[in-house]
């Protein structure tokens, strides 16, 4: 079951990754489409974080091809690629399982190392900058203007000027996607970004993904384990099990996978085993 | 009264006399292996080898003081119920604190620049506190370089005086062998310290935090050696002498009469040349310390925070950590490099032996102590650790010992240094101090 | 090839001395990753107290045989409680108050420690070095060459035998420690995960002093090593010994025991080689570029673990 994507902005081909014994991405293939939200799903430790961490060059994958395509036919293979440079030239954003944010800077400061790349060019390299051009101030007003668009639509436009690390738990997650957004993305990546908040923050990530996908033209791809937000927002989703894809297609298609059932939908233990029985028993005959 | 009001009249109420008792043999016995070693006897040089002379005495009175000393602490100090340890601050009162300390800073730092520019002046200011100031003044200096090294990028450097020593050297020999006058030689030695930064920096900056600190140790050391060593040309241990002193911008400071004196209508004074000094490395602080405030708020200076605060996060951003770490790196050892020609031109004379470890310590205990990325806590630190030094000059032989035990005590009681606030670089609305308690120290923390 | 041999003897000496420092730093990195800047001066203060006890014993050449050894054993036994008397009471009094704390302060601490303990020891024994006569003298003769320049006779001295077997026979005793002894068990679990070993019972605090006192135990066997090997000794002594011996650490893989102790013997045969060979004014040059070089080709060492970032 291989659902084809016509206008990709990522495909994953053959990812192997393996961590001396331990197989953890097991000949992963999948397309992320342009305007699309992409849920990855699995159980923990299926290897969906080790996917994100391959995909954005953390890890050095063991085997595969991972490509992102832009607008313009531009093609960037992502595996070959120094870790900084996928934000910066093939404009693959991410988010961390464990959030990541320079909780001494503030919020606004946050945003603005988001924009590192186009802030360094407009400062010619510093030594435009240090002497005060005028090019640099106009840039670092637009940089400014951009970190309060996105401080706005995730709503932490009061707390611009506290400390990262002040912030409630669900506003740095929301400040993790802010500055993600920031580096003006192709493609999302976000690392159970719903972890840990309550209903009604969940909401609004929802509505901020949406309003991500649609406003910004920006693909998403999440890993999520709440089956509302999955089955509710996403365009097609990824079922990862012990590294290997297991299914892959609508939210649909997902729903009704004996397959997904068993290893994730919360089946007991004993039921697995009859499931998977049944497959087989299906498959061969 | 109840029992808590008793405790509190009096601290010592509640002590578990046992413990206490226990608590103080101990001590008793470490001392004495301790002191006892290495106080009651020392080795001597006599006819054929070597022999023991005994300080039984003063071994006594010391492993005596240091039971009494534990005993006092016992009843004065650890006694408190543990209640009244640390009193918890609300959060709240913690901002107001961290508000209040950036308005007294900001007073503080024109206070501090007023003094220091009529320092000269002052009556009572005599050729000694003129040349304690420019001591003062060049460790600032140097602690405002390191501090974008340590402070802002939070890498650690223990190998900082290298970049000093590759300044004053350079000055040295570029006006020995070419003749070169002060004034040239001090951007070129600014850039010739940020060259070598890079050059080390390319291989050593991947690795973690405290693998860094070693390698910039050998670096600092692997230079030393070299200029110990390298006898023709750096004049090896007896140092090279007679660096030309620094001109009025050409205008000589002599007698003559294209001297400085004359030409500005005063009469000769040797002090004049000092005093010149002292404005010169005034002025390369202040500069130093400007640009550092400039970079902040640039792009690079936020990606040195950031870099300090999260690696991983940066290089999710795009930024190239490598080249964010070199160039902390060079800016941090071009300042050292023009503190190094300032050092050269006013001594006149210098050796491999000004550039050792103690030296690249005392400038990190500088920074450290008085808050990691705080720049007026670097003043603080420095005229503290300078000025302390300086009371113990007739304690020659204690002074290091002191300074060492000082490094120690003040790290326990404030680890995060004197002044541990933080100024966010660009703010929407007010700017607010941030709590020590957010912001890291860099690699791993 | 005699002269190889020769000092490939004197590099194996020397690298037993760096290993059981090394020793020190790879266990104390291992258990709470910091760099005991201070260990150096510990082997330091160690030389002098061994210099000291040998004094009060007036143990010359001429005594004999017996009493040498037995006379030795004192003079090691002094050496490795009073060491570990000093590293226990500054664990207890600059370390750990900080830990928990950031990175930077407890490394600045044993910066500060490290000071301390060379300017004590400068002023309560004096400046100048201490030189002794030698003790254990003779050795074997492995072979001799003749040729038209003379005779070089390739030499084990009794010393460096003693050195290498004192040497081998620690690092078993303490090997069996590590494997065997509960303290050891503690150890590892604490080298794992310090939060869950303290949940599990394992008292952190002692098995941290105990590493402390372990190290410091085996850098004042180093100490009087070094001190009947050279027989000259300064206050300064340990701040070289120890970065030359943190190398070893590293280069062997910090956090292995018997990392440390190859470690050791690398550092110490380039060392003797690059004196031989080379230049002797940049043999320590060569020993710190070693340590850079080491970093950044092979940070996680010999025969230690790579490290994966997690991210
Ligand atoms: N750096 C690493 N070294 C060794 N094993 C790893 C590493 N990163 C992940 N793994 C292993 O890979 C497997 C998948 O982990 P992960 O990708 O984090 O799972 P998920 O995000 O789906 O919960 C786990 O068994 C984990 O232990
Ligand atoms: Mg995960």
């Amino acid at each position: 079951m291989i659902a084809k994507i016509d206008d990709a902005v990522l495909t994953v081909e053959h990812l192997n990754m393996r961590f001396g014994g331990l197989l953890a991405v097991d000949n992963l293939s999948f397309d992320v489409g342009r305007k699309d939200i992409t849920a990855l799903i699995g159980p923990n430790g299926a290897g969906k974080t080790t996917v994100f961490n391959c995909i954005t060059g953390f890890y050095k994958p063991t085997e595969g091809r991972i490509t992102t395509h832009h607008e313009d036919g531009k093609k960037f293979l992502l595996e070959r690629m120094d870790d900084f440079k996928i934000p910066k030239i093939a404009k693959v954003a991410r988010t961390f399982q464990n959030i990541r944010l320079f909780s001494g800077m503030t919020v606004l400061e946050n945003l603005m190392v988001g924009q590192h790349n186009p802030l360094m060019v407009a400062s010619n390299y510093t030594f435009g900058g240090i002497f005060g051009l005028k090019t640099y101030k106009t840039a670092e007003k637009k940089a400014m203007d951009l970190a309060k668009y996105w401080m706005d639509q995730t709503r932490l436009t009061a707390r611009a000027d506290d400390a990262a690390g002040d912030l409630p738990y669900g506003d740095q997650r929301k400040l993790e996607i802010a500055r993600a957004m920031c580096t003006n993305p192709k493609l999302l990546c976000l690392d159970e970004p719903a972890a840990g908040l309550n209903p009604r923050e969940s909401e609004d990530l929802n509505k901020l993904l949406m309003f991500i996908r649609k406003e910004r033209e920006t693909g998403i791809l999440l890993i999520e384990h709440d089956m509302n937000v999955v089955m509710g927002i996403s365009d097609h989703i990824v079922v990862l099990d012990y590294g290997k894809k297991i299914a892959d297609g609508t939210p649909e298609e997902i729903r009704s996978d004996p397959k997904v059932i068993a290893a994730y939908l919360g089946v007991d233990d004993e039921e697995i085993e009859t499931v998977e029985q049944e497959i087989e028993e299906g498959v061969s005959s | 009264m109840t029992d808590e009001t008793i405790k509190e009249a009096n601290p010592g109420w509640h002590l578990d006399a046992g413990k206490v008792a226990k608590d103080l043999v101990v001590t008793a016995l470490l001392a004495t292996a301790i002191f006892g070693s290495t106080i009651a006897y020392k080795t001597v040089s006599a006819e054929g080898g070597l022999a023991l002379e005994t300080r039984y005495d003063i071994a006594f009175y010391i492993i005596a003081a240091v039971v009494v000393g534990r005993l006092i602490l016992w009843l004065a100090v650890w006694s408190r119920p543990s209640g009244h340890r640390s009193p918890v601050m609300p959060a709240n009162m913690k901002a107001s604190i961290a508000f209040l300390t950036t308005k007294i800073g900001k007073g503080f730092a024109t206070t501090m620049l007023l003094i220091a520019l009529v320092f000269p002046f002052l009556p009572f200011t005599d050729r000694y506190l003129l040349d304690l100031g420019i001591l003062v003044l060049t460790y600032v200096m140097l602690g405002w370089g390191l501090n974008i090294v340590v402070g802002l990028a939070g890498l650690l450097d223990l190998g900082y005086v290298a970049f000093y020593a590759i300044g004053a050297y350079s000055y040295a020999l570029l006006a020995q062998y070419f003749g070169l006058s002060f004034w040239i030689c001090l951007p070129l030695a600014g850039i010739l310290a940020a060259f070598w930064g890079i050059i080390l920096g390319f291989p050593v900056l991947r690795l973690r935090g405290d693998y860094l600190a070693i390698v910039t140790l050998a670096f600092g050391e692997i230079i030393r050696v070299v200029l110990l060593n390298w006898y023709w040309f750096t004049g090896g241990p007896d140092g090279l002498s007679g660096i030309p002193r620094p001109s009025f911008f050409g205008i000589d400071f002599n007698r003559s009469e294209s001297g400085f004196a004359h030409i500005f209508g005063l009469e000769y004074s040797s002090s004049h040349r000092i005093v010149f000094l002292y404005f010169l490395i005034l002025a390369l602080a202040l500069l130093t310390n400007f640009v550092t405030n400039r970079l902040r708020r640039l792009p690079i200076g936020r990606a040195w925070e950031a870099l300090r605060e999260d690696e991983i996060a940066c290089r999710s951003l795009g930024l190239n950590t490598t080249t964010v770490k070199l160039t902390a790196f060079a800016t941090g050892g071009m300042f050292a490099g023009f503190a190094g020609s300032f050092f050269a031109t006013r001594q006149g004379f210098i050796s491999p032996e000004s550039f050792t470890f103690i030296e690249s310590a005392l400038i990190l205990a500088i920074v450290v102590l008085g808050g990691m990325g705080s720049q007026i806590g670097v003043v603080i630190a420095a005229i503290v650790m300078i000025g302390g030094f300086e009371i113990f000059r007739e304690a020659e032989q204690y002074r290091m010992l002191i300074f060492g035990l000082a490094m120690v005590f003040i790290m326990i009681w404030r680890p995060r240094g004197l002044i541990s606030t933080r100024i966010p670089s660009i703010f929407l609305k007010e700017k607010k101090a941030v709590s020590s308690d957010m912001v890291s120290q860099g690699e791993g923390h | 090839m005699e002269y190889f041999l020769q000092q490939l003897i004197n590099g194996i000496t020397l690298g037993s001395i760096y290993g059981l420092i090394a020793i020190g730093y790879t266990m104390v990195y291992g258990i709470i990753g910091m760099i005991n800047f201070a260990h150096g001066d510990i082997f330091m203060v160690g030389s002098f107290v061994a210099l000291i006890v040998i004094t009060a014993l007036g143990l010359t050449i001429s005594t004999g045989l017996g009493l040498t050894i037995l006379a030795l054993i004192l003079v090691l036994v002094t050496a490795m409680v009073i060491a570990s008397v000093f590293g226990w009471t500054i664990e207890r009094m600059a370390y750990r108050p900080l830990r928990g704390s950031f990175r930077l302060a407890p490394l600045i601490t044993a910066i500060g420690i490290s000071i301390v303990l060379q300017n004590y020891i400068q002023i309560t024994q004096g400046a100048r070095v201490k030189p002794l006569q030698p003790i254990i003298s003779g050795g074997y003769t492995i072979m001799t060459r003749v040729d038209t320049n003379g005779e070089f006779a390739v030499q084990i001295s009794n010393m460096q035998i003693m050195i290498i077997v004192v040497t081998v026979i620690l690092m078993t005793i303490f090997s069996l420690i590590i494997a065997k002894t509960s303290l050891g068990r503690a150890q590892r679990a604490c080298e794992q995960d310090r939060k869950m070993a303290s949940l599990l019972g394992i008292n952190v605090d002692r098995t941290i002093s105990m590493t402390f006192v372990m190290g410091a135990a085996l850098a004042a066997v180093a100490g009087l090593m070094f001190l009947l090997y050279y027989g000259v000794i300064d206050f300064f002594i340990g701040f070289v010994a120890g970065v030359k011996a943190f190398t070893a650490a590293v280069l062997g893989g910090i956090g292995s025991l018997p990392g440390a102790m190859l470690g050791g013997l690398v550092i110490g045969l380039i060392e003797t080689f690059w004196s031989a060979y080379f230049s002797i004014e940049y043999k320590d040059v060569a020993a710190f570029s070693m340590l850079a070089i080491v970093l950044i080709f092979l940070p996680q060492g010999l025969l230690g673990k790579p490290e994966v970032e997690k991210v």
